[in-house]
């Protein structure tokens, strides 16, 4: 199924008066299995499959040939034989029950409810898959969120619609980070973001800590949580982000709310996509990864945004781990090259215990521009993000230099640069568990960029009389 | 008709069978609902076909009817200001359609088949004509000056030309003796370059007003180059100002494959910006096909040809188009995604091995041309930018390194400088054009003399920065001699006050070459005056303290008259200034 990129509900899909059941499996290989002699299969048809122990499982069509048909099987082949085990073409495609009521639920990788609680009366069963937006009906993304967090907001701000991947590694605190964003996250009307969490394939512990995040905040109420643990079937998994984005579209353009969707971790989602691939025998590209990863991918991350004439909006963080902390593997690269942006997580800083580990030089906000700046953060945004980057690079850059020559071979100005550098780590980047306005991270940018000479502020100079800490005293000299 | 069924279905890809007589690249309607698919291979009586739209639903058996014609696009008036999908259908008629999001099986005309055209005839009764002769004209937006055009391989004399005034584009303006009636469209088939006379020589600059672009890497009108850079390092946000100011007639702008946000930014952008020239709103002058990199993967593969197929019918008007593709190299993974769905046996990292000549045949359809017709002064032009997408950063990759054999100029967007902001992060060391030597002299002549040699000692400077670098890696600022130091401060001036631009500021988005130059000028007299300075035992700190310099840094966003009118008192000043540092 992941292979496509549009798809859409067979709208022409008749009631069958009669429905086959074939017994005719003549080839199951990982999660894959070919069914023989069959007739009228449609392509990305679902599938029911009896097992020969009279429980069910689910599939769908990923190809068919002639009279063979190859489906693949969410919750994997254990058990399936080829002498008794029965498949029953649905004529349908994969579906999801939506309904407001699903805000506080806990569903598993297929929306379906693990929570023990009252099953959802459905409002609507729509297509997984969605429909790409038409690019001539978005309404381009223009509002500031202010999640909390001086790295992002005054450096990488992220505006609604937008879809802004985390890149962590293994042992990172990129859950923790999430879950800063998820408590904290404001667009400026104030109004509180409805959260649909896609967890594909992370672990008892990682989902525990989500929720028990949630249930301390009092979020959970607001949160439709999706669920499918790495012990879960790997195919599963490439179902759930569709299921997560399916609701939060729902939610957004149907019901007019705010939704943040947090998936984690698309890597796990990659590997499955992967799996699923090999086991199809296709030509691999990169690493194997099959070519249309990034038609995949694309029709995962382009669901996020805001339509004309509809108030509510979709807005992604996706959490990925780059495999060996290597930002030029397939997963980042190629969801570095769809989303708007990237959020990247450091060792070098977590190990010198800076948290959100942030390391803001290959960090990016494409739409920041439209997010800030007058009536919407404040005028003097963009310059001093401008500022801060270029003073941190270059303090960054004489590190590689003391390193050889020793800090006394630098110049005054360079000292202040590697100041400026260290101080930006510990507080801008380094805030720890509290939350900051953007005039509370402007300010401090201020105070860190006034210990830089004057004549070095060349991307802040219109706005040194007014914002700097030590205005009155240097005004003469601007 | 050719008539045939579904055999087998993967993804994009359809097999069908007894479709004996179906062409290569024939466009087919596929199963009940008419998808629109091209025939890729043919087996015997199998077709292969990559279907435009998606698949999900189609079942073996479904009717595969052949339309016996190639990928056709529609001409005329009305394409400016349009916003179209891979294969040629307007956006917002599809939204009209079906709402928000995009479903299948829509079929739009790519042409209002409603609106009224003023139609001004040009062509008299009794003429003989052939293809490329003006008919007669029509105003499309406020100010470019449609030309209906006798379509190529159609010649005859003019038995009835239709007097001033409204028509649609469907209603006939002339007619032949023959009895072959024009109206104001014609199609083309996608694939094929449209014909012209002759291909002339690259000698006029494509100006951009990116200072690193025209005074150090210009290219020419015709010309064409690839942009090449990971992600984040500014190539869309390089491509759309050149969208914006480039100085062009017509904009051809390809989204081919990327984000959806994107297109709409432009979207909403383009028709508040003025063009610098004609003072009318950019849209007026611009052509967008998008086609995201969520919406069928065979569209995006057709997107770009019917983007060449567009600008090449405005440069057969006579006009200087650009046309921009972002990127190339989702281009090139569609059809990666195809050749893979066809079990071909794939070259390098997956590629099919007729990558490269697809993609030479692609840029070959740029070029500044004298266009088909009996007016022998018109002359035309394509220029093309390409967006490339390196897998991992990484220019050794095939999409690369099979695009820089065909461009004629590479400009490396360079990962590091975006990290520490400096945009266009253009690498000066890894970019080259091979333009130069022809627009060089152009410059020459109508910008200054000394175009040519400030160029080359700027670039010198830079380059010799470099080195230095090493050095002070090495060792240490302090070790070098006051004469090198100086050479970093200036290139540090080059770097922060000349080639770092903001796109997104009113008055730095767009350089006009003048100023560029009296900009270098200005830098290069400060190199001079220090220097010379410098040999008369002055010290590098009393140059440095000097306030003037300061104004240099103002350069960028002053207001470009103004700029023009002061600096060259500026120069003679700062010349002045420094040459009065006394030596203690």
């Amino acid at each position: 199924m992941a292979q496509d990129t549009i798809q859409k509900p067979a709208e022409t899909a008749k009631t069958p008066l009669v429905s086959t059941d074939y017994r005719t499996i003549k080839y199951v290989t990982g999660p894959l299995v070919f069914v023989d002699n069959v007739h009228s299969v449609a392509y990305n048809e679902m599938v029911a499959i009896r097992m020969p122990d009279g429980t069910h499982r689910s599939g769908q069509v990923l190809e068919i040939s002639g009279d063979v048909a190859v489906i693949q099987v969410f919750e994997g082949t254990r058990g399936i034989d080829v002498d008794q085990t029965e498949i029953r073409f649905l004529e349908d495609v994969a579906k999801i029950a939506v309904s407001p009521e699903l805000l506080g639920r806990v569903l598993n990788g297929v929306g379906k409810p693990i929570d023990g609680g009252a099953p959802i009366v459905p409002e609507d069963r729509l297509d997984i898959t969605g429909a790409p937006i038409n690019p001539y009906s978005r309404e381009k993304p223009a509002d500031f969120i202010e999640t909390g967090i001086s790295a992002i907001d005054g450096l990488n701000t992220l505006v609604r619609g937008q879809k802004l991947p985390i890149f962590s590694g293994s042992g990172l605190p990129a859950n923790e980070l999430a879950a800063q964003i998820i408590r904290q996250a404001r667009v400026v009307s104030g109004e509180e973001f409805a959260i649909v969490f896609g967890a594909m394939g992370i672990t008892h512990r990682e989902a525990s800590y989500f929720m028990s995040q949630f249930e301390s905040t009092g979020a959970l109420e607001r949160v439709v949580f999706f669920l499918n643990l790495a012990d879960d079937p790997t195919v599963e998994r490439l179902l759930t982000p569709r299921c997560a984005l399916t609701v939060a579209e729902y939610l957004a353009f149907e019901k007019d709310m705010q939704v943040l969707v947090v998936l984690s971790d698309m890597t796990n989602y990659c590997e499955a996509l992967r799996e699923v691939s090999t086991a199809r025998e296709e030509v691999p590209g990169r690493r194997g990864y099959p070519g249309y990863m990034y038609t995949d991918l694309s029709t995962i991350y382009e669901r996020a945004g805001r339509i004309k004439g509809r108030p509510g909006s979709v807005t992604q963080l996706p959490i990925l781990s780059m495999p060996d902390d290597d930002i030029t593997h397939p997963i980042p690269d190629l969801t570095g090259y769809i989303t708007e942006g990237q959020i990247v997580l450091s060792r070098h800083l977590h190990r010198r215990g800076v948290f959100p580990p942030i390391d803001t030089l290959p960090c990016l906000s494409r739409l920041m521009n439209l997010g800030i700046g007058e009536g919407k953060t404040r005028e003097d945004h963009r310059a001093v993000a401008n500022q801060m980057y270029a003073a941190y690079a270059q303090g960054r850059d004489l590190r590689k230099l003391v390193a050889i020559v020793g800090e006394e071979a630098l110049s005054d100005t360079d000292r202040r640069y590697l100041r400026f550098a260290d101080d930006f780590e510990h507080r801008i980047v380094g805030q720890g568990d509290e939350g900051r306005s953007i005039e509370e991270t402007l300010t401090i940018g201020w105070e860190l960029m006034a210990g830089l000479p004057l004549g070095e502020l060349k991307r802040v100079r219109d706005f040194i009389s007014k914002y700097h800490p030590n205005a009155a005293d240097v005004a003469g000299d601007v | 008709m050719i008539t045939g069924k579904i055999s087998k279905i993967t993804g994009p890809v359809v097999v069908a069978q007894s479709m004996l007589g179906a062409r290569m690249y024939d466009v087919v309607r596929v199963g009940q609902e008419g998808l629109m698919g091209e025939v890729i291979r043919l087996e015997g009586d199998l077709a292969t076909i990559q279907v435009y739209e998606d698949t999900s639903g189609l079942t073996i058996g479904d009717v595969v009817k052949s339309t016996e014609g190639p990928l056709m696009v529609q001409l005329g008036p009305g394409l400016l200001s349009s916003i179209y999908d891979g294969v040629q259908r307007p956006l917002p008629v599809i939204a009209e359609q079906h709402g928000d999001f995009i479903e299948r099986g829509t079929v739009a005309d790519a042409l209002d088949r409603e609106r009224k055209w003023a139609f001004e005839p040009v062509a008299e009764v009794g003429q003989q004509v052939a293809g490329g002769d003006v008919i007669g004209t029509t105003p499309e937006g406020q100010t470019i000056l449609h030309k209906i055009m006798v379509p190529p391989k159609t010649k005859g004399t003019v038995s009835w030309v239709a007097p001033a005034g409204e028509y649609t584009v469907d209603e006939v303006v002339a007619k032949m003796e023959d009895g072959t009636e024009l109206t104001m469209v014609q199609e083309w088939a996608v694939r094929q370059g449209r014909p012209y006379v002759r291909k002339l020589d690259p000698t006029h600059p494509f100006t951009t007003g990116m200072r690193i672009l025209d005074t150090f890497f210009p290219i020419a009108l015709g010309g064409n180059a690839i942009i090449p850079g990971g992600f984040g390092t500014g190539k869309t946000v390089t491509q759309q100002s050149l969208a914006k100011w480039a100085d062009v007639d017509i904009i051809v702008y390809v989204g081919c494959g990327e984000r959806g946000n994107e297109m709409t930014e432009v979207l909403t952008e383009f028709p508040e910006l003025e063009d610098p020239r004609t003072n009318a709103p950019l849209m007026d002058r611009t052509v967008l096909v998008a086609n995201t990199s969520n919406m069928p993967v065979a569209a995006r593969e057709a997107s770009i040809y019917v983007g060449a197929t567009l600008a090449e019918y405005y440069r057969d008007m006579g006009y200087s188009v650009a046309m921009m593709s972002d990127s190339t190299s989702r281009w090139g993974e569609a059809l990666r995604e195809i050749s893979g769905r066809l079990e071909e046996m794939p070259g390098e990292e997956g590629y099919p091995a007729y990558l490269a000549t697809r993609l030479a045949s692609f840029y070959e359809r740029s070029g500044r041309v004298q266009p088909l017709g009996s007016d022998a002064e018109r002359v035309g032009s394509v220029t093309m930018v390409g967006a490339v997408s390196p897998a991992g950063g990484d220019m050794s990759e095939p999409m690369t390194q099979n695009s820089l054999r065909v461009s004629g100029a590479f400009w490396a967007l360079d990962t590091s400088l975006a990290h520490r902001r400096h945009f266009p992060a253009i690498s000066w060391t890894k970019s080259y054009t091979l333009y130069l030597g022809q627009v060089g002299q152009w410059y020459a002549e109508n910008v200054a003399d000394d175009w040519n040699e400030l160029r080359d000692r700027a670039m010198f400077i830079l380059q010799k920065e470099t080195e230095l670098q090493e050095i002070v890696q090495l060792v240490g600022p302090d070790a070098l001699p006051e004469s090198e130091k100086i050479i970093l401060e200036v290139a540090r001036m080059l770097r922060e006050d000349f080639l770092q631009q903001f796109a997104f500021d009113d008055i730095d988005a767009y350089c006009p070459p003048k100023k560029q130059y009296w900009m270098l000028k200005t830098v290069l007299t400060f190199y001079d005056a220090a220097t010379s300075a410098l040999n008369r035992g002055v010290s590098l700190r009393q140059i440095l303290e000097l306030t003037i310099k300061d104004e240099i840094a103002v350069m960028k966003t002053t207001p470009h008259d103004e700029a023009l009118e002061k600096l060259p008192a500026f120069n003679l000043k700062l010349t002045e200034d420094i040459a009065e540092i006394e030596v203690y």
